[in-house]
């Protein structure tokens, strides 16, 4: 299984952290303090595996981002490559053309996104489209529920009441 | 009236040119009118104002209604707080222009959060709790103290809300949140809402916070959901129930059949799901699942997806060890997709599985082969790295196949990738034979030279660690290995001067006929001034210094031995290392002088040999006649009285600034060598020149002071094991655990350290000891042998305390001393050397290299192997497993055995009426599922199944036995030792399954 997928940008800022193993905040903050002096340093055109405390970080860039997934010693990494790329696809279908400013501004959603793909630190939905869709289904969700609370005559009404009071 | 301004407001701060952001549509002008207002917010001047935005407001408009909005503000904080709140995106962008610096701002904002995340609207609160998720997680700040306002905000009927608020509690709560038993009902309702989103929210959240309590009160909806019509549900809460079935084992009982129903819906996506959970819980404890393989089988025969494929050959992976003729069905299968696939991922999955479970399987592995060597050559370093991985898995059962891809290999050896070279390092490793060592060590000394110092290190150290395995096994030429080591010392980027230092000792203690090369080695190393000068070194030349001081009488020129050790620029060596020099150079002083005075002049090489005599007696003894010849070459310039009065000199130079040194150890080892000099030298100086009588009344004296020191210090040394402490044996009249009782309780309490600050220099073993923090789930509170396993744990921790057990006892009363040599050499070369001597006469052609045979390394019985760590069992995974072997085989038992036996045929059918069976099973567990005591009813009617057949297991344990040791060339990895203690546990079921496929 997964253990955590973390996105570092390459000058070692932390842009996600999903953790699916138990970790105390104090073992997060080592563990991506150690990983990041593992990955960043490792040149280009190297492999996209590294042993760590005897389990295997796959990682991959994509522009200045780091996409990380730790799993278990017999677990496929080929697959997790697989299955990083699939995020990353879903990701710039989801932004259109996704560059790192949207996973800084958006972090939420791309959690969202992420909770789709993955559950319980195992690949959940193999499919692309179905992935758009459901977060679409979603965001809709949100958007009413948002009209609703922000709309403009709402907050009046809002405002009037507690003058009222 | 106050609602009126503050729209007015907004529109004078509203920016009309501002382009609005498309994507992240946030319709009303509020939402942007913040992002305006922070740059007020953190500008310096205002930076110290209690309320700065609401004071900007007012520089702008100055008007004294706004003035009163304020003082309004301040007392009903709900509305104001959520217009003018900052949104998740303000804060980040805020974060990014760091004008007040980062850890300032970011401060500022958990003090707004802090007061925002207590406000009763529940948009409020929401935003502000996405902010404190977006700070917890990417810049680790403490989030804990919302995981109240977390609930509340997980309350609120709106999806954004929840939403939020999952994520929140999903990222923060962990066992020990109070509030943790607040949530159980908000999941249950959850998990019970028309919304599959909703549903898939709370899983989601379950998945990652759950816990005994949680697990065990939501099993009943899990379950119902197991079953849901909407796939998106049910896929997930078959991913779920994983971690359900791992917090509390007993849910099994509950889900388990619909698990397995689940194995047989066509939906690709559930079924890739179902058979996750299978290829986690199979990594546990593969046997409970064997009854499943029928399934597994026709999944793997029929899928299309390779995601789904990899799973499953996970899951044979694990099973095919445990039933041989399992192994034969699916053999071919996995070959045919091995051939076909064109997805690496499967193809190496399948190849992985062929290495791991299907070594015995020629055609099978040589496939697999044949794709490794593919992916070996291939320029992707993913498939390099990953090929040589496969071929570190194979090496342990098919050594051919490693040295048939030797030139690749040494090739990758230097690639730039330092993981690939590592992994290649350590196949080269595996290649290591007492045949090829020599070879492959000059090699690999080669390429550490070239490398950088990191890897050269690795190099070294694992050739070290090869080399001295097994106490020294694969070693002929000790007298090669010991130059070796010489030279490894040398390469400059060494760092391994503490395990150099330990094998030269470790060498000279054990093996005799090595010592006058090992000498030779030292003399070597001491004598090079530029080697003190790397501070790696000094451990190596600590090693050096002892060796010359101990064996000096190997050395062709003890004062040349002298001179090394007395020079100068040993004032840069650290002073605990000074300190052996000192005493080496006292050893080596004493041995001089006894040659030159005691023996009367006879020449060092005499003395030399004649102290050998006994040693050449024990290699006689061992059928060894070459080394007298050797030990006898050393023999070199005869120390005459000058030479001894220029050596007394030198001393007296060198050590006499030492007598001020600030290093206790130094000054007082000089002093005793400056003591030793004074005496001597009266009688050294006198028998140059002086009468006769005189010089010979105090040269008895001298003479016998020397012969004193001397006696002292040609006492032989052994090497001690590790367990000699236990060995002793306990006097009468000690108790030792007499208050030690209540230690258990004492110690309850804290936690003690883990196992692996005990290690005993095993590098291997501190590895499986390792596990991760997120592995060491925590144990099931009822268990019933809590005490033996704190008991074992405590053994495995301080096994240096605890007496061997077993054979200790027999041989604690004449335990030898541990520097006995002859003892030694009793207690096990004798046995084991005549072993070695007959294969060796048997078999004349087998070492033809070798000139000379292996010289004798003392060994310890039962001592030098590692001490073995008492293997605990995991009381986790046999509670789960023993649920499951429950379900599993207790339904099975309802057919009877014999029907079963008499229509191999019809066992498809059987299967499946058996499903039938506990499908209605299953149902009637629904209905009155939820409260404990059917499921208590249903935990007796086992344990009644369990009595009956015990009698049966007991019967047929003979029979298994005796079937398991005529079959024992299917290798049965399986620790099947935890089960032979529970008869229930010894399956019977192995005969009956493979029916199904055969």
């Amino acid at each position: 299984m997964i253990h955590f997928v973390l996105l570092i940008s390459r000058q070692g800022k932390v842009r996600l952290t999903k953790w699916y193993s138990a970790y105390s905040q104090k073992e997060r903050t080592k563990v991506i303090r150690e990983l990041s002096g593992l990955i960043l340093t490792r040149g280009p055109k190297l492999c996209n595996f590294v042993e760590w405390r005897g389990l295997r970080v796959v990682y991959k860039r994509y522009a200045s981002l780091y996409f990380c997934m730790c799993i278990d010693e017999d677990d496929n990494e080929l697959e997790i490559l697989e299955i990083i790329h699939h995020y990353v696809e879903v990701l710039d279908r989801y932004f259109g053309s996704v560059c790192e400013l949207d996973l800084i501004y958006n972090f939420h959603k791309a959690y969202f996104i992420l909770d789709e793909l993955l559950i319980a630190g195992e690949l959940q939905e193999p499919s692309k489209r179905t992935v758009a869709r459901l977060v679409a289904a979603q965001d809709s969700l949100v958007e009413t529920a948002k009209e609703q609370t922000s709309s403009i005559t709402n907050i009046i009404a809002q405002a009037a009441n507690t003058a009222s009071l | 009236m106050s609602s009126s301004s503050v729209v007015s407001l907004i529109k004078v701060k509203q920016n009309p040119k501002r382009k609005k952001n498309t994507k992240n549509a946030l319709p009303s002008p509020i939402q942007n009118f913040p992002r305006k207002f922070h740059l007020f917010y953190q500008s310096p001047t205002l930076k110290n104002l209690p309320n700065a935005k609401f004071h900007q407001i007012t520089l702008n408009n100055q008007t004294p209604k706004s003035l009163s909005l304020h003082k309004s503000q301040m007392s009903g904080p709900s509305l104001m707080d959520s217009l003018f709140q900052r949104t998740l995106e303000d804060l980040i962008k805020g974060l990014r222009q760091q004008l007040i610096g980062e850890q300032a701002f970011i401060s500022k904002a958990l003090e707004e959060i802090r007061k925002e995340i207590k406000s009763t609207d529940l948009s409020t609160k929401s935003t502000a709790l996405l902010k404190l998720c977006y700070l917890s997680n990417l810049h680790f700040h403490d989030m804990s103290f919302a995981a109240f306002h977390a609930l509340e905000v997980l309350s609120s009927p709106r999806f954004s809300h929840k939403k939020i608020a999952y994520h929140a509690i999903s990222l923060s709560f962990h066992d020990s949140t109070p509030v943790l038993l607040l949530i159980t009902n908000h999941l249950r309702k959850d998990l019970t809402s028309t919304n599959e989103f909703e549903v898939s929210l709370s899983l989601q959240c379950l998945s990652r916070i759950a816990n005994v309590d949680l697990a065990r009160d939501l099993t009943p909806e899990v379950f119902t959901l197991l079953s849901s019509n909407k796939l998106y549900v049910r896929k997930r809460a078959v991913a779920v129930v994983l971690r359900v079935f791992e917090k509390y084992p007993d849910s099994v009982r509950v889900c388990f059949k619909r698990l397995v129903e689940n194995l047989e819906n066509y939906d690709p996506q559930i079924l890739s799901a179902v058979v996750g959970v299978f290829s986690e819980l199979a990594c546990k404890d593969p046997r409970s699942y064997l009854p499943l393989a029928p399934e597994f089988y026709k999944i793997l025969v029929d899928s299309k997806s390779n995601w789904i494929s990899i799973k499953v050959l996970k899951i044979f992976a694990k099973l095919a060890p445990l039933e041989p003729r399992l192994a034969n069905r699916v053999v071919e299968p996995i070959c045919d997709l091995m051939r076909k696939t064109g997805a690496k991922s499967l193809l190496f999955e399948c190849v992985r599985t062929v290495v791991t479970s299907f070594s015995e399987y020629e055609s099978a592995v040589r496939l697999a082969v044949e794709k490794i060597r593919e992916f070996l050559v291939d320029e992707d370093p993913n498939l390099k790295y990953l090929g040589l991985h496969a071929l570190s898995i194979v090496a342990s059962k098919h050594l051919w196949v490693v040295s048939e891809n030797k030139e690749v290999l040494i090739k990758s050896l230097s690639d730039p990738d330092p993981n690939i070279k590592i992994e290649s390092l350590r196949l080269v490793m595996a290649m290591v034979s007492e045949h090829n060592v020599a070879e492959i060590s000059k090699v690999l000394v080669n390429y550490a030279l070239k490398s950088d110092p990191l890897f050269c290190n690795e190099i070294l150290g694992s050739i070290l660690s090869t080399c001295s395995r097994n106490v020294y096994e694969i070693i002929v030429d000790f007298d090669w290995y010991v130059s070796l080591l010489g030279e490894m010392s040398r390469i400059p980027h060494c760092q391994m001067g503490e395990e150099i230092e330990n094998q030269f000792i470790d060498i000279g203690l054990r093996v005799k006929d090595v010592r006058p090369e090992l000498v030779r080695v030292a003399r070597d190393l001491l004598i090079d001034p530029a080697l003190l000068g790397n501070s790696f070194l000094h451990r190596v030349l600590s090693a050096a210094a002892w060796v010359s001081g101990e064996y000096v009488e190997f050395s062709r020129n003890p004062l040349e031995f002298m001179e090394a050790l007395l020079q100068p620029r040993t004032s840069l060596l650290p002073p605990s290392i000074m300190a052996i020099y000192i005493q080496s150079a006292f050893k080596v002083l004493v041995f001089c002088l006894h040659t030159c005075f005691v023996r009367g002049g006879s020449t060092a090489g005499v003395s030399a040999s004649a102290s050998y005599e006994s040693f050449d007696d024990l290699s006689v003894e061992n059928g060894a006649d070459s080394t007298v010849a050797h030990g006898q070459t050393c023999t070199s310039a005869p120390i005459t009285n000058e030479s001894i009065v220029n050596l007394l000199k030198l001393v007296e130079l060198a050590l006499s600034p030492l007598l001020g040194s600030h290093d206790v150890e130094v000054q007082e080892r000089a002093r005793n060598l400056l003591g030793f000099v004074d005496l001597i030298k009266l009688e050294a100086l006198n028998s140059s020149g002086q009468e006769e009588n005189d010089s010979e009344r105090k040269g008895v004296e001298a003479t016998k002071i020397i012969r004193l020191v001397h006696d002292a210090f040609s006492k032989e040394l052994g090497p001690v094991s590790l367990t000699a402490q236990g060995k002793v044996p306990v006097p009468d009249g000690l108790t030792l655990n007499e208050n030690l009782g209540d230690l258990e309780t004492i110690c309850g309490d804290i936690e003690l350290p883990s196992s692996n600050t005990f290690s005993f220099g095993y590098p291997s073993e501190e590895k499986d000891v390792s596990s991760f923090s997120n592995l060491q789930i925590k144990e099931d509170s009822g268990q019933l042998n809590e005490s033996t396993s704190l008991l074992a744990e405590h053994r495995k921790r301080h096994g240096l305390y605890y007496l061997p057990s077993g054979k200790s006892e027999v041989i604690s009363n004449d335990y030898p001393p541990a520097n006995d040599p002859a003892l030694q050499g009793d207690n096990n070369d004798n046995a084991s050397d005549l072993v070695k001597l007959t294969a060796e006469s048997l078999v004349p052609k087998r070492k033809p290299n070798h000139s000379k045979p292996r010289p004798v390394v003392v060994k310890l019985d039962e001592v030098d192997e590692k001490p073995v760590a008492v293997k605990q069992l995991e009381s986790r995974d046999d509670s789960l497993s023993g649920a499951v072997r429950d379900i599993l085989f207790g339904s099975e038992d309802i057919l009877p055995t014999s029907s079963r036996s008499n229509l191999p045929n019809s066992n498809r059918k059987g299967k499946k009426k058996q499903h039938m069976i506990t499908q209605v099973e299953s149902k009637e567990n629904v209905v009155d599922d939820g409260n404990s005591s059917s499921r208590r009813r249903k935990d007796h009617s086992h344990g009644k199944e369990r009595r009956h057949r015990k009698k049966n297991a007991e019967e047929r344990n003979e029979t298994d036995r005796k079937e398991k040791e005529s079959s024992s060339n299917h290798p049965r990895r399986h620790k099947s030792r935890q089960r032979a203690e529970e008869p229930l546990k010894v399956p019977p079921q192995t005969s009956v399954i493979p029916d199904f496929l055969l």
